[in-house]
């Protein structure tokens, strides 16, 4: 069989090893990779800082590798290549012959010569060994800074940032990531930047780094203008070299300022070498990026087999978000052509900057600058890659919608070579093939094709696809909830009432078929609660509710689960605070103040959660629903009890709001909050209905939220008194829960309701459906029914027969394993795990 | 080698739902499904793609006939014949061969 080695286990290496085992050529595959672990996600490195372990950004596995026929060996990396042998030889001098070689060797950090570099707190970012590096040093650090100001500098800057250090970038050029940005979006960048709290210094050369005996930092930079600046380390990031000595040593044609020459095939001069990713130079150019790796990749496994390929270069057109910044580059930014014509925008009030480059007869795109606002970035990548005509003002690409609509380009005017999915490299003839072989649903074209099964950018354009293919076929939009019913969450809804049904078993009989599934149970669940009420643990229900919803709280990521009572409006006396302090000691909890005035305890072992509520209840609890589809917090100012500025007792009517609707479920969660006075402290237009007083009573304000998508609330009437406030806020929720679907929040259910906000209040203020009784009196209902599920539950030994670990012994769950940090328990990630296990054996 | 276990008894199982054994070190997810044939089935309670022991508190159901749970951290399905994984059938957890005599439920790992 021929022998396939591949040297080096990047996210290059992988997706060739992958693509390999998927093709139909018969291979003997090894691996053998230069770090210690199995190819991993480098490209969302930085998320480690924000809690991913490196289990999270695993690629694969060693056992993964077993499985699939794959002889991998890691932390022996490759030595030297034996061209006419056909053989390489690893650092511990193991042998292994090929025929076929494949170089995935990927690249090193680049760090500047300056004398003093090579201090330990000095260190460089691109592996998970970095990582632990980096952290270790910040942790005797004050001050960070990062040598670079690139695209990957950024990132490491934003690592830093996230580590609490005070943060410093030093950039030789004279602006921030020049090789995408023009000087205007720099300038920008370097703005909004700095507005976060990191420093930018440009056109600085590093001179020597000295350890610094006099200050209290642990180095000085000093730079070739005289300047200095005092430091307690450094992270290099000012570029990336190919790892091309294995080619050098071994004869390979390598290019002038390094990276191994590829051809069409990624050949090298030895047509039996491969070299893919990083460490491959094709047509000049070495591409940075992951995606132009992986084309290569399997440009490079199809000369294996019969249907050959050819690597065609690559579009380094880039989205980032960078510090929380959104950054977007596409195709030539500097205009470099001649007679190209540049048309800018620029509000430095909004801090937002874009630049579109057109050909010179205003034909076509040739590149594009976005800096605090991407959302152009899609419609203009299309026009871009794929020659579409741009509209006769093409500024008005880029000019801020109020100033008349943008033309944004419809699924239906892009060809069908037009990519899609540039993850998985699937075009719109693809997906249109795939709905040719009769693939219609959504889930089903995703397996086919693989788009929008990575980062997901694309899901949106995809969706537009198939929904405008299907309309041109003639076909209609399935809207089914799932293959068990044909109907909407609404249309559900409503045979639920008209037909009295109690259970969901009677409702599949009805109107179903099959045994139902994880996205129609808990909708109907929640259906029957939001009219019926009934407790959501009763045998019937039990089968339909979300883990969250069985044992009412919300499972964390190692299986534990957080506690959350309610504490309405956020007011709490100090007995009650005690009392949330001994219980999380007592049952060693993590505890949070949340973002929604409340506090959370982390880490509850399921055998824990009745034990834990007793005593909360016993103290006057109540359960808050942060497992459910319901009313979660109505968040309050301190209002005119205490405020110089109030007019209206915020926090009495918030406390009012929050006992009356709680426990209502609903097709999504519902947030709220009331405001003593316009300067509004409690942010009640970010919520699902928010309250503000006014001299003469109240202004409601709906169809706010925060979270992935915020949108400001509508004011939807104003200076209403208590009562029809209550009245007013009833109708609408109430109307919300029939109408809505599923896992729509209250601004998209409005967005989608025909007539919008105008409609709405019709329908809400001025009855103009005649159903405002028929709403307000089954608000009612559900308000005089309500319980305590938490409470009911530990009164019941039937209910708590759920609350163990196992059925058949009292042990605990052995994976669950905490350590402390900051004089609190956490999760242990799993390497924490392994060496406490080690420990103890 | 198998080897048959008396884990619990017929009342202690959840109608429509999950409940997690230990037996011999391993975690069990068992559910007990009473309109099916057979009504019990068992699978490995460790969720290889959420990396906890978890499926025993799934929702269990149907997706294109084959009967499944799906993972209460990030939703994935396993069959509850096969074991396998439907969004990634590189993934499968185990099976063990489960029944219900004279109200007790015996499992042989
Ligand atoms: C604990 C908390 C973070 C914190 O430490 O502060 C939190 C934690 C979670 N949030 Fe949140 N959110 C928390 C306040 C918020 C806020 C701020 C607020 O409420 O004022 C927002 C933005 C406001 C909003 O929703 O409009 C927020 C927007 C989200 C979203 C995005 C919703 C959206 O419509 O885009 C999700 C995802 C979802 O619900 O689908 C989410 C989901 C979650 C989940 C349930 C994710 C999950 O499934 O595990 C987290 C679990 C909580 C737990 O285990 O207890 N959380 N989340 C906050 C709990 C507030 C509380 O007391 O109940
Ligand atoms: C912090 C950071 C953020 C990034 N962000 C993005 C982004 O947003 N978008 C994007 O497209 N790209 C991004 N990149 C770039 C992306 O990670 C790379 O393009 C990609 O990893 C290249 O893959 P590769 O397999 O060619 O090289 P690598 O992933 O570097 O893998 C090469 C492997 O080969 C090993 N090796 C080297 N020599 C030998 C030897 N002699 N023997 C055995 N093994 C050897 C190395 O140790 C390494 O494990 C980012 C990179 C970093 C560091
Ligand atoms: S909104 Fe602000 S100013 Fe007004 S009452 Fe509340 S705390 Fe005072
Ligand atoms: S572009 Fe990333 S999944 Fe499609």
């Amino acid at each position: 069989m021929l022998k396939v080695v591949i040297v080096g286990n990047g996210m290059v290496g992988h997706h060739y090893v992958e693509q390999l085992v998927a093709s139909p050529v018969e291979a003997e595959i090894t691996v053998i990779g230069g770090e210690t672990r199995p190819a991993y996600d480098r490209v969302h490195l930085s998320e480690f800082f924000a809690g991913r372990s490196p289990e999270d950004l695993a690629l694969t596995t060693r056992e993964h590798y077993i499985e699939i026929g794959v002889e991998a060996h890691f932390g022996d990396p490759v030595v030297s290549i034996d061209r006419d042998n056909k053989t390489v030889i690893t650092e511990t001098g193991r042998s292994f012959g090929y025929d076929k070689l494949v170089l995935a060797t990927g690249s090193y950090p680049f760090v500047p010569p300056v004398p003093g570099n090579d201090q330990d707190p000095c260190v460089v970012y691109r592996t998970i060994d970095d990582l632990g590096a980096i952290k270790a040093q910040a942790n005797e650090a004050r001050v960070g800074v990062v040598v670079g100001g690139g695209l990957l500098g950024l990132e490491a800057a934003n690592a830093v940032q996230n580590l609490g250090l005070e943060t410093h970038v030093v950039e030789f050029a004279p602006g921030l990531m020049g090789v995408q940005l023009d000087a205007g979006g720099s300038a920008m960048l370097r703005r909004k930047i700095e507005a976060l709290g990191v420093t930018v210094h440009t056109s600085k050369a590093t001179e020597v780094i000295e350890s610094n005996t006099a200050g209290d930092t642990r180095l000085l930079m000093k730079f070739a203008d005289g300047g200095s600046l005092a430091t307690d380390m450094i992270v290099f990031s000012a570029g990336i070299r190919p790892y091309d000595q294995l080619a050098r040593d071994c004869g390979l044609t390598v290019g002038e300022r390094g990276g191994i020459e590829v051809d069409y095939h990624c050949k090298t001069s030895d047509s039996d070498i491969f070299a893919i990713g990083e460490c491959a130079l094709f047509g000049g150019r070495i591409f940075g990026l992951v995606a132009p790796g992986y084309r290569m990749a399997e440009a490079a496994v199809s000369q294996l087999g019969s249907d050959k390929q050819s690597f065609q270069g690559a579009d380094m057109s880039t989205k980032l978000k960078l510090l929380g910044v959104d950054v977007g580059s596409i195709g030539d930014a500097h205009g470099r052509d001649e007679g190209a014509i540049a048309y800018t925008f620029s509000d430095e009030r909004i801090e937002v900057y874009k630049r579109l480059i057109v050909s010179k007869d205003g034909k076509s795109l040739l590149g594009a600058v976005l800096v605090g606002d991407c959302s152009d970035y899609d419609t203009l990548l299309q026009y871009y890659l794929n020659g579409i005509e741009l509209p006769a003002d093409p500024e008005t690409l880029i000019l801020p919608y109020n100033a008349g609509e943008a033309p944004t380009l419809g699924a239906a005017a892009l060809p069908v070579t037009a990519i899609i999915c540039s993850c998985h490299n699937v075009s719109k003839g693809d997906i249109v093939d795939s709905m040719d072989a009769g693939f219609y649903s959504l889930g089903e074209i995703k397996t086919e094709t693989k788009a929008s099964t990575g980062c997901g950018g694309c899901a949106a354009l995809l969706k537009n696809i198939v929904d405008e293919e299907m309309a041109s076929r003639g076909l209609e939009v399935d809207t089914s909830i799932c293959e068990h019913f044909a109907y909407t969450r609404q249309e559900l809804f409503h045979l639920i009432k008209v037909d009295s049904i109690k259970t969901f078993d009677e409702l599949l009989e009805k109107y179903g078929k099959g045994r139902g599934c994880d996205v129609c149970k808990p909708a109907v669940g929640s259906i029957l609660a939001s009219l019926w009420n009934d407790y959501v643990l009763e045998e019937k229900h039990v089968g339909l509710q979300d883990t969250n919803d069985t044992f009412l709280a919300n499972m964390q990521k190692n299986g534990t689960y957080s506690v959350v009572p309610r504490i309405a409006g956020g007011e709490i006396t100090p007995d009650k605070l005690i009392v949330l302090g001994e219980v999380a000691k007592k049952y060693n909890l993590y505890t949070k103040i949340t973002g929604g005035q409340r506090i959370d305890l982390f880490g509850a072992r399921v055998q824990h959660l009745p034990s834990i509520w007793k005593e909360l209840v016993e103290a006057g609890f109540e359960t808050g629903h942060a497992y459910g589809k319901a009313l979660r917090t109505v968040k309050s100012c301190v209002g005119s009890t205490w405020c110089r500025y109030g007019v209206q007792d915020s926090v009495a009517m918030a406390l009012y709001i929050e006992n009356r609707y709680k426990g209502l479920r609903s097709p999504h969660k519902l947030k709220s909050a009331v405001s003593g006075c316009t300067r509004e402290c409690a942010e009640a237009q970010s919520k699902d209905f928010g309250v503000i007083a006014t001299e003469n009573g109240w202004n409601l304000f709906v169809c706010g939220n925060g979270g992935m998508k915020p949108r400001h609330a509508d004011l939807f009437a104003t200076d209403l008194d208590d009562e029809t406030l209550i009245k007013t806020i009833d109708r609408f929720l109430m109307f919300y829960v029939r109408t809505a679907d599923r896992l729509q929040r209250t601004s998209v259910w409005m967005e989608n309701l025909e007539g919008g906000l105008d409609y709405l209040k019709q329908v809400i203020i001025e009855d103009s459906l005649g159903i405002a009784a028929e709403l307000e009196q089954q608000m009612n209902n559900i308000v005089g029914t309500y319980q305590c599920e938490w409470k009911t539950t530990i009164e019941d030994p039937e209910r708590m027969k759920r609350f163990v670990q196992f059925v058949n012994t009292d042990a605990e769950d052995e994976h669950i394993v905490f350590v402390q940090e900051r004089g609190q328990p956490r999760p242990a990630t799993e390497q924490e795990r392994l060496q406490l296990l080690d420990k103890s054996a | 080698m198998s080897q048959a276990t008396t884990i619990c008894e017929q009342q202690d199982l959840i109608i429509n739902s999950g409940i997690c054994a230990n037996v011999e070190g391993q975690q069990i997810a068992l559910f007990y499904l009473p309109k099916e044939t057979p009504q019990l089935y068992a699978i490995g309670n460790w969720d290889p793609i959420g990396k906890a022991n978890v499926l025993s508190r799934g929702i269990v159901g149907d997706i294109n006939q084959r009967l499944v749970v799906a993972s209460p951290l990030y939703k994935q399905h396993f069959d509850l014949v096969t074991g396998e994984c439907l969004e990634d059938s590189a993934c499968t957890v185990p099976v063990y061969a489960v029944e219900l005599v004279d109200n007790k439920v015996i499992l042989s790992l």
